[in-house]
């Protein structure tokens, strides 16, 4: 049984066993866990938090390894969520971030944890957003999340953080292609590492000029802040808000979000980087438009809750033989796909 | 009809009735695979080597492409040099192990270092506790590397080091051990491992990032080239990366690559390639499979030496030469049943005789379990004598060659590592293809396939799979003694007590700023050593300037 | 509830030798479990922070230069100093006979040496794993 108060002082305290120990059992998916989040709810919101995501090879972890540095420099500290892929075939997980960050291991103001994906779908651990909540009401001043990289991450990823930066780096060819896409709902800080390696200044120009023809493709920025924008997943309340947010020293004058260099190996660039994640949270804090993103982001998790709590309801012995039998009725065209869903809805709710 | 017609006439009948009597008689498996996993078929003949060329693919013992050997007489001339490695605790216990080699007939010393020496630390820095004197010896300052060659006189014998990253120091306290002794440097010969390449993808020992690491290696055969002319000045191994768990193939290729890089760099540091090239050594694992072994040295020459003259124009013809000192493959030999490990190393160790090997190392059969005993390595010695005196194998240069097995094996590998090497070109050389882990990533696949066929029974490992017995728990194994770590520690603080620190902090500085500029270290390092500066003190000098590798880990 | 085991794979020393703790890394994960490897050259006091912060189930130690009387006992301290008894420590690489009933009485549970099949590690952990 959980000693629900005192697991809850524990982490308060900072007590790394209490913290560890919560988000194992948040990551199992343990009920008696979420009495312990319920008490550490009212410790939450104080933390700033930074998601670095990227493609694979970007040097991600290194460039975490090296935020870490330059936060506890400045006095601050910081808990990292390192997510890596879980295999789909046997359930199980290398998590090797971590070898990146080792130096830290001693370093009373660090919390550093590896997660597994475990067959969560956005290239996020599912338990993420919890665990950062948990090292929230542990008192980490940053909480730096790491991800996988690849499939929707990013797309999660801004629905969780409350700054994202986006790491590229020279010589992958393909992924500036994929960044494309999406680069207007993604970064709010934007890197090219390994800025040692050729093409790193034609890397910064591209994705300029991406960010320039994006702003002048969406005609006026502002339009983009509507409730539509916001289902398509965005992050463009940067955009929305640059002339109040360029004011605060966030992104140049134009209001385009900062595109920097660094070279992780060696700690080259971090500190400007830095500046810029300090810079935005500020401008969002100033603007109101901190509070406008996580009101989007926890409308986004109760959806997701709801959605869960279904498909929990779904998975019930009942429910999965009442569900093969409106397969049936479906296949033997007894009901069409939408009457199905109907009945289904009808019953479940 | 021609020959190869009939051959093939005969060759079709041949399998005719092999086909027609293995219903009745089957082969013991369906796929026969050599150690590496290559596929093995159950005759060859000339059809194989049809379209050959013996002269170009093969020519003459000391001949390009040096296929069947790069010297001329090879063994009838003189036997391999036996080389065993030892480096025990303190300096003063591993120059009695050197005494007692020579005596024996050992023609070669080589010299293990324990890892805080190998990693650049002194035997007083934290992270050097419980590893002083482990797996070699402890030298901290020039004041041991004296203790260590301590009677033996540098100009008679030829001592191989196994150091990389800080390679440029223990040279340089070799040599200045050499001028206490009254022997100039051009008098010297040995060898350092200095292959700071293989330690970032197999063994571990890296200290500086790859930039900074290929300068001081470059430096070193600019140097040597100048004042140490007979030294080797790098052995491009293999041997740790088999022993990580490559195939016979990858062995070749990658520690090929890491050839090119080298000279690459060198060449690009305005070294000419004939004045360096010469001084190349390689060295290599000797595996299991016996024929594929030899294939692999022979293929291995041949590919260099078609590096060497066609890619990089070199001249010399000693250029062309890929020399290589052999070790058997300690991550074969078994914890059950060790006396049978002296049957495979037996084996191994004549492949490498097979193959044309320059000097040979035999593993004890103890060393899964310990370090080895006196004992084990006399008979470790005693196989290299048994077949360079007892077998024969000695008698004739290159005896496996026109077996279609064997030149088959050697074509192959051939193939295989072209095909890697131009994978690897097309990732932007070596370096590129071990930061970005590729190398990495491929042979543990190979270790990894490897352990599941173990595990599955599919590879037969005597004694650990099949034929076990109840074991008692070996005896005599040697223990070092956990007192060596504070013994060095007082020797360091004696040292650091009585030398001259105005001298000492003088040199270092020097050598900072030569390491941030661009001039050959290696005055700069000699001089610091020649003034005592430690091991730990150098190394933390150019760790300043150059940063530390971080790891790159592919799982 | 999808309880998986977490193991910290861990090389304390300076040895480079990681073949074995790379391969013991895959054979844990192609077994279900999670695998945190935190590289080379990790102190005592690096392998049980990160285990505490990982919430690790099992340290998993390897070794082959000759250090483990020195560094595995260390480990073992450390965890009961900071009052973890919940986690199975086991070691494996070159560890002699003589030295594994030193290493038990310190705390390691078992000893895998040279030869071991990854299943008999991964059969070892399910049995005995402390929570």
């Amino acid at each position: 049984m959980t000693d629900v108060p005192e697991a809850a002082r524990r982490i308060r305290s900072g007590d790394p066993r209490a913290l560890a120990r919560a988000i194992s059992r948040i990551d199992d998916g343990d009920p008696a866990v979420i009495e312990v989040l319920k008490a550490l709810h009212a410790d939450t919101g104080r933390a700033h938090v930074v998601g670095v995501t990227g493609p694979p090879g970007s040097g991600k972890s290194t460039l975490v390894d090296k935020f870490v540095r330059e936060y506890r420099e400045r006095g601050l500290t910081v808990g990292v969520l390192a997510v890596d892929p879980s295999s789909p075939f046997t359930g199980g997980a290398i998590l090797g971030d971590r070898i990146r960050m080792q130096s830290h291991a001693l370093d009373e103001g660090v919390y550093i944890r590896s997660l597994a994906t475990r067959g969560h779908l956005g290239g996020l651990s599912g338990a993420v957003m919890e665990a950062a909540r948990v090292l929230d009401a542990a008192g980490f001043d940053r909480v730096l999340i790491e991800t996988v990289g690849v499939g929707q991450s990013e797309v999660d990823i801004v629905r969780l953080a409350d700054t994202v930066v986006l790491v590229s780096v020279p010589g992958l060819g393909d992924d500036i292609q994929v960044l494309k896409a999406g680069i207007m709902e993604i970064g709010d800080v934007f890197v090219v590492n390994k800025a040692d390696r050729d093409g790193a200044d034609r890397v910064v120009r591209e994705i300029r000029s991406m960010l320039e023809t994006a702003l002048v493709n969406g005609a006026s920025p502002r339009a983009l802040s509507g409730t539509g924008a916001a289902d398509r997943g965005g992050h463009h309340i940067a955009f929305a808000a640059r002339e109040a947010v360029s004011s605060h020293g966030y992104g140049d004058a134009h209001g385009l979000p900062p595109v920097l260099k660094t070279t992780a190996e060696t700690g080259e660039g971090v500190g400007p980087v830095v500046d810029s994640v300090e810079a935005h949270r500020a401008a969002l804090a100033e603007t109101g438009l901190l509070r406008e993103r996580r009101l989007r982001n926890v409308g986004y998790e109760l959806r997701g809750a709801l959605g869960n709590r279904l498909l929990a309801r779904l998975g019930t012995p009942d429910a999965v033989s009442r569900l093969d039998r409106l397969a049936e009725d479906v296949v033997e065209k007894r009901r069409d796909v939408y009457e199905a869903v109907d009945v289904l809805f009808e019953e479940l709710c | 009809m021609n020959d190869n017609e009939a051959i093939r006439s005969g060759f079709e009948a041949y399998t005719e009735g092999v086909e027609k009597s293995l219903g009745k008689f089957p082969e013991r498996k369906k796929k026969f695979v050599t150690g590496s996993n290559a596929p093995v078929e159950r005759l060859y003949t000339p059809l194989d080597l049809e379209g050959r060329d013996y002269l170009a693919d093969q020519g003459f013992p000391g001949s390009y492409p040096f296929t069947r050997g790069v010297q001329n007489t090879l063994y009838r001339g003189r036997f391999w040099t036996m080389r065993q490695y030892a480096g025990f605790a303190t300096a003063e216990e591993s120059n009695k192990r050197y005494k007692y080699l020579l005596e024996q007939g050992q023609t070669g010393l080589s010299v293990a270092f324990d890892l805080p020496t190998q990693i650049g630390y002194d035997s007083d820095h934290p992270l050097s506790q419980g590893e002083v004197g482990k797996v070699g010896v402890a030298i901290d300052s020039l004041a041991d590397m004296e203790i260590l060659f301590d009677g033996i006189p540098l100009d008679k014998v030829s001592t191989s080091m196994t150091i990389n990253a800080p390679a440029s120091v223990l040279l340089a306290m070799y040599i200045a051990v050499a001028e206490k002794q009254g022997v100039t440097p051009d008098k010297l010969n040995g060898t350092i491992q200095n292959d700071i390449l293989k330690e970032y993808v197999a063994r571990g020992t890296y200290i500086f990032p790859p930039a900074p690491s290929m300068r001081l290696i470059t430096d070193i055969f600019e140097y040597c080239s100048k004042e140490v002319p007979n030294w080797n000045t790098i052995s491009i191994s293999g041997y740790h990366i088999r022993e990580a768990g490559s195939t016979a193939v990858q062995e070749v290729a990658f520690t090929l690559a890491d050839g090119v890089a080298y000279v690459e760099a060198a060449v690009k540091a305005g070294l000419d390639v004939d004045e360096f090239a010469p001084r190349l050594s390689f060295f290599f694992n000797s595996h299991n499979d016996l024929f594929e072994e030899v294939a692999k040295f022979r293929a291995a020459r041949r590919v260099w030496a078609r590096i060497m003259k066609e890619r990089f124009g070199a001249k010399n013809p000693k250029s062309w030469m890929l020399r290589f000192h052999t070790q058997t493959a300690g991550s074969t030999l078994t914890a059950q049943q060790p006396d049978n490990n002296v049957v495979r190393v037996t084996l191994q160790a004549l492949a490498a005789v097979l193959g044309g090997t320059q000097s040979l190392h035999t593993n004890s059969k103890d060393e899964a379990l310990a370090l080895p005993t006196e004992d084990s390595v006399r008979v470790a010695l005693r196989t290299q004598q048994i077949i360079a005196y007892e077998s024969g194998a000695a008698e004739t240069v290159d005896p496996l060659a026109g077996s279609y097995y064997v030149e088959t094996l050697t074509n192959r590998i051939e193939e295989g590592a072209w095909d890697y090497i131009r994978k690897i070109d097309s990732l932007g050389g070596a370096v590129k293809a071990i930061e970005n882990g590729y190398v990495q990533q491929e042979i543990q696949d190979a270790a990894y396939t490897y352990q599941m066929d173990v595990e599955a029974g599919e590879r037969i490992v005597v004694g650990l799979n099949k034929f076990q017995v109840k074991e008692s728990a070996p005896e005599g194994l040697l223990k070092v003694d956990p007192a060596v770590g504070k013994l060095q520690e007082k020797k360091l603080a004696e040292l650091r007590g009585k030398r001259d620190a105005e001298a000492v902090r003088k040199s270092l500085a020097d050598l900072k700023t030569a390491a941030q500029g661009s001039d050959n270290l290696m005055p700069r390092i000699l001089e610091a050593v020649r003034r005592y500066a430690t091991l730990g003190e150098i190394c933390d000098v150019l760790r300043g300037v150059f940063g530390e590798y971080q790891q790159k880990v592919v799982l | 509830m999808d309880r998986k085991i977490r193991v910290l794979v861990a090389k304390p020393g300076l040895d480079g030798h990681d073949r074995g703790a790379k391969v013991i890394a895959r054979a844990l994960r192609d077994a279900g479990m999670e695998v945190v490897y935190t590289g080379l050259r990790q102190t005592p006091e690096q392998i049980v922070q990160a285990a505490i912060q990982e919430d690790a189930d099992v340290i998993a130690l390897s070794i082959l230069s000759g250090a483990h009387n020195h560094l595995f006992p260390r480990v073992m301290e450390l965890l009961s100093e900071k009052g973890v008894n919940d986690v199975l420590v086991i070691g494996g690489g070159v560890i002699p006979e003589d030295d594994i009933p030193f290493l038990k009485k310190a705390g390691i549970a078992e000893i895998f040496g040279p030869g071991t099949p990854t299943k008999a590690t991964i059969d070892f952990i399910r049995a005995n794993l402390k929570r």
